[in-house]
């Protein structure tokens, strides 16, 4: 059966399944309670499960994740919610520091699967804080699950293999992509978590990229194609681990490899991607690995976001750049 | 006045500096909690405090020697520990800092394991369900107060309590004046009374976070700031082991009848250096460190059991052996101690499959193999 659903309702709807499959697993965070959180992916859920399972916490980062290592250690599954990117730092410490590092502490013999929801990214014209896609962080972490969904389909299952995962899983949600409706197949999942997946065949080049990045990659190629060339698409879906065999497998056969991401390049998950293929590939590729990122700043303000986030146009220059290369 | 003489108004007393058994007025309502306790318990209380500050000893000499890479002390501090310790009953649930050594022992860790955490053989050290459910140390100040208080959030979510003090659980966390500082210690405390979770705060105020005085983390007590956030706050006198055992007992059973969360401020005193990397020379001066010698929390419940006639020469000369046999017992287990498993890099960062543990795990392997070749 499928249902076109916005990825906001997809992840409600996960949510819910989650919650109903499993009565240890507690919704928490700042306004999911009543209100159903900010951008409404918690709706409804507090009158369907009650105040002990869905509830509002006091305004504080590190007691959310704090406190859910706690429950975790008593045996529930909570998902906690960060309102939004720019907010998720007073928490770093419990969870880089604490979450991450729990289950090696303990050696094995203790699990701590927490999920961490955060809404993400740009392209939303919000004001300061409210648009930054801080995932590197996460994934440089060891001991951390890091994803990020990029269509509606993904959203509703990804949200209910992270509550099943054992270990923690920090959940980017791509906020600009919370709205654009999609086909979800609410019977059997598409993949795995930690899967990435061609979403787009093509024999020129190879565009990876993960969450609202995945949209901007296909109107590209799109663009491309009226133009003759044939790119094809990989949405990474999962940023640890990251799947690099079909990457590296389209790679092996495009020849060429352009990231785009929302995060700045310095140090980022393009900075991986491009070392790990050129490892991986490089007597297959006939041009440098290229990064189209943000710049290297600070997330300015909204009227000036279109000159900071990469676009299709960005992306496709960088394609360019590596066809004539 | 002195600080040590500040620190005494309006803590709960029962045991004088001097060893006198003189409940404070404070006291009164902890007394039916006193009374509970034998003459057993009381040798008992005090045999925990002497083998526990012998073992400390022992601790700080090995260090020393070479044989651990750290050693954070308890002494000074086993009266606050003890009390507290043994007042939990089986079903608690207990977090501490990194130097709640006695509370250990009586939860059952071997102290062996803590040496391993310090000799750099693991970060852990052993399972907290199967020693009386007491958690890991945790260094990184402060954030075990959330883990404490989450864990007691999951307690009140499992079931209202039953009545039944033998049954219904209740969560303790230690941490020290230090750590009321950090933000993470003031959202515990929001949380817990948002929640109403059953459990108590256990400050240590030992007066020092490593070189800083506690009147640079509050000008106002701390006792008082707890308070302020809705919690049922004591004073004690931390380094009276029945004061400490009698208003933990209370908090405890406070907390677990459906109270809510509870807080104590145990006025004590870090004898030793912060840790065997800290020369306290530096920023104290020794007549700080003689005020709070005359108010040794051994010294003074030895001269208490011996105006009571409660134990005799045999009884301290008994302890004196048990404790000199635990630190040769350790000494001689903790040289004995191999490396770790290089496994242990990998195998546990993640309960479920990972691919870059064991790509990285397998690569090790090879190199290593490398050179046997
Ligand atoms: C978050 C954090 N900051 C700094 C340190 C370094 N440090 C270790 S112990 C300590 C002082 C702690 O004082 P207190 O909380 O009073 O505990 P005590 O050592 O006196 O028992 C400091 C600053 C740390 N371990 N964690
Ligand atoms: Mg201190």
């Amino acid at each position: 059966m499928t249902t076109t659903w916005t990825m906001s309702r997809a992840l409600n709807a996960g949510l819910d399944a989650a919650l109903a499959a499993d009565g240890k697993v507690l919704l928490l965070g700042e306004d999911v309670g009543p209100l159903g959180g900010v951008f409404r992916v918690t709706d409804s859920l507090a009158a369907k499960y009650g105040p002990s399972r869905v509830f509002d916490s006091p305004l504080g980062e590190a007691g959310i994740v704090g406190t859910a290592i706690g429950l975790a250690m008593r045996g529930y599954r909570p998902i906690c919610e960060i309102q939004f990117d720019g907010f998720i730092y007073p928490a770093f410490n419990q969870i880089t520091s604490q979450l991450a590092k729990l289950t090696a502490r303990h050696e094995g013999k203790a699990s701590f699967p927490v999920v961490i929801r955060v809404p993400y990214g740009g392209h939303v014209g919000a004001v300061e804080h409210h648009q930054e896609s801080p995932e590197a962080y996460f994934a440089h972490t060891a001991g951390l699950r890091v994803v990020s969904p990029s269509t509606p389909n993904d959203a509703y299952w990804m949200i209910q293999q992270a509550v099943q995962s054992n270990d923690p899983v920090v959940f980017f949600e791509p906020k600009s992509r919370y709205w654009p409706k999609g086909e979800v197949d609410e019977e059997s999942p598409a993949a795995t978590l930690h899967t990435s997946r061609v979403v787009r065949g093509g024999t020129d080049l190879t565009l990876v990229g993960h969450g609202a990045m995945v949209a901007m990659m296909l109107q590209a190629a799109e663009v491309a194609a009226t133009e003759g060339t044939s790119i094809e698409v990989v949405d990474l879906r999962s940023l640890s681990p990251i799947d690099f065999g079909p990457l590296v497998r389209s790679v092996e056969k495009t020849g060429r490899l352009v990231v785009a991401q929302e995060a700045p390049g310095f140090a980022s998950l393009g900075s991986e991607i491009a070392a790990t293929v050129a490892e991986r590939a490089f007597y297959a590729l006939h041009a440098p690995v290229l990064r189209v990122s943000s710049f290297d700043t600070p997330f300015p303000p909204a009227k000036l976001e279109s000159l900071y986030l990469p676009d299709a146009d960005r992306i496709l220059e960088a394609v360019d750049r590596a066809l004539d290369y | 006045m002195s600080a040590a003489e500040d620190d005494e108004r309006a803590s709960v007393q029962v045991v004088t500096p001097d060893g006198r058994f003189e409940p404070n007025a404070a006291a009164e309502e902890y007394l039916p909690y006193l009374e509970r306790v034998t003459d057993d318990d009381q040798r008992r209380f005090y045999r925990d405090m002497a083998v526990v500050r012998r073992f400390d000893a022992e601790a700080g000499h090995l260090q020393r020697q070479g044989q651990l890479a750290l050693w954070a002390g308890s002494h000074g501090q086993e009266a606050a520990q003890v009390g507290s310790g043994r007042a939990l009953r089986a079903q608690d649930t207990i977090f501490p800092a990194y130097r709640e050594h006695a509370v250990a022992k009586i939860r059952g860790v071997d102290l062996l394991d803590v040496l391993r955490l310090m000799r750099g053989l693991t970060n852990g050290g052993w399972v907290p369900e199967e020693v009386g459910n007491f958690h890991l140390y945790t260094l990184v100040i402060g954030a075990q107060t959330l883990h404490a208080t989450g864990y007691a959030m999951g307690v009140a979510l499992d079931g209202a309590p039953t009545g039944d003090p033998e049954r219904d659980e209740a969560v303790l966390v230690y941490f020290g004046d230090g750590a009321t500082s950090e933000g993470e210690t003031s959202e515990a405390f929001i949380w817990a009374t948002s929640f109403a979770t059953p459990q108590v705060f256990f400050l240590q105020n030992n007066h020092w976070a490593i070189s800083v005085p506690v009147s640079r983390q509050s000008r106002t007590p701390l006792v008082d700031r707890a308070a302020g956030f809705g919690l049922r706050a004591t004073r004690i006198d931390g380094n009276d082991v029945l004061a400490s055992y009698a208003v933990t007992a209370k908090q405890l059973d406070d907390a677990r009848a459906g109270r809510g969360p509870g807080f104590i401020e145990a006025m004590t005193y870090r004898m030793g250096a912060h840790t065997t990397a800290d020369d306290p020379t530096r920023y104290r001066g020794s007549s700080e460190l003689e005020e709070w010698r005359a108010r040794d929390p051994i010294a003074r419940f030895r001269t208490h059991l011996e105006a009571q006639s409660l134990a005799d020469d045999g009884f301290f000369a008994d302890v004196d052996q048990e404790a000199a046999d635990f630190a040769a017992d350790i000494r001689r287990r903790v040289v004995e101690l191999g490396p770790p498993d290089p496994a242990l890099i990998f195998d546990t960062v993640y309960t479920d499959e990972h691919p870059l543990m064991s790509a990285q795990q397998d690569w090790l392997r090879a190199y290593e193999a490398g050179f046997g070749a």
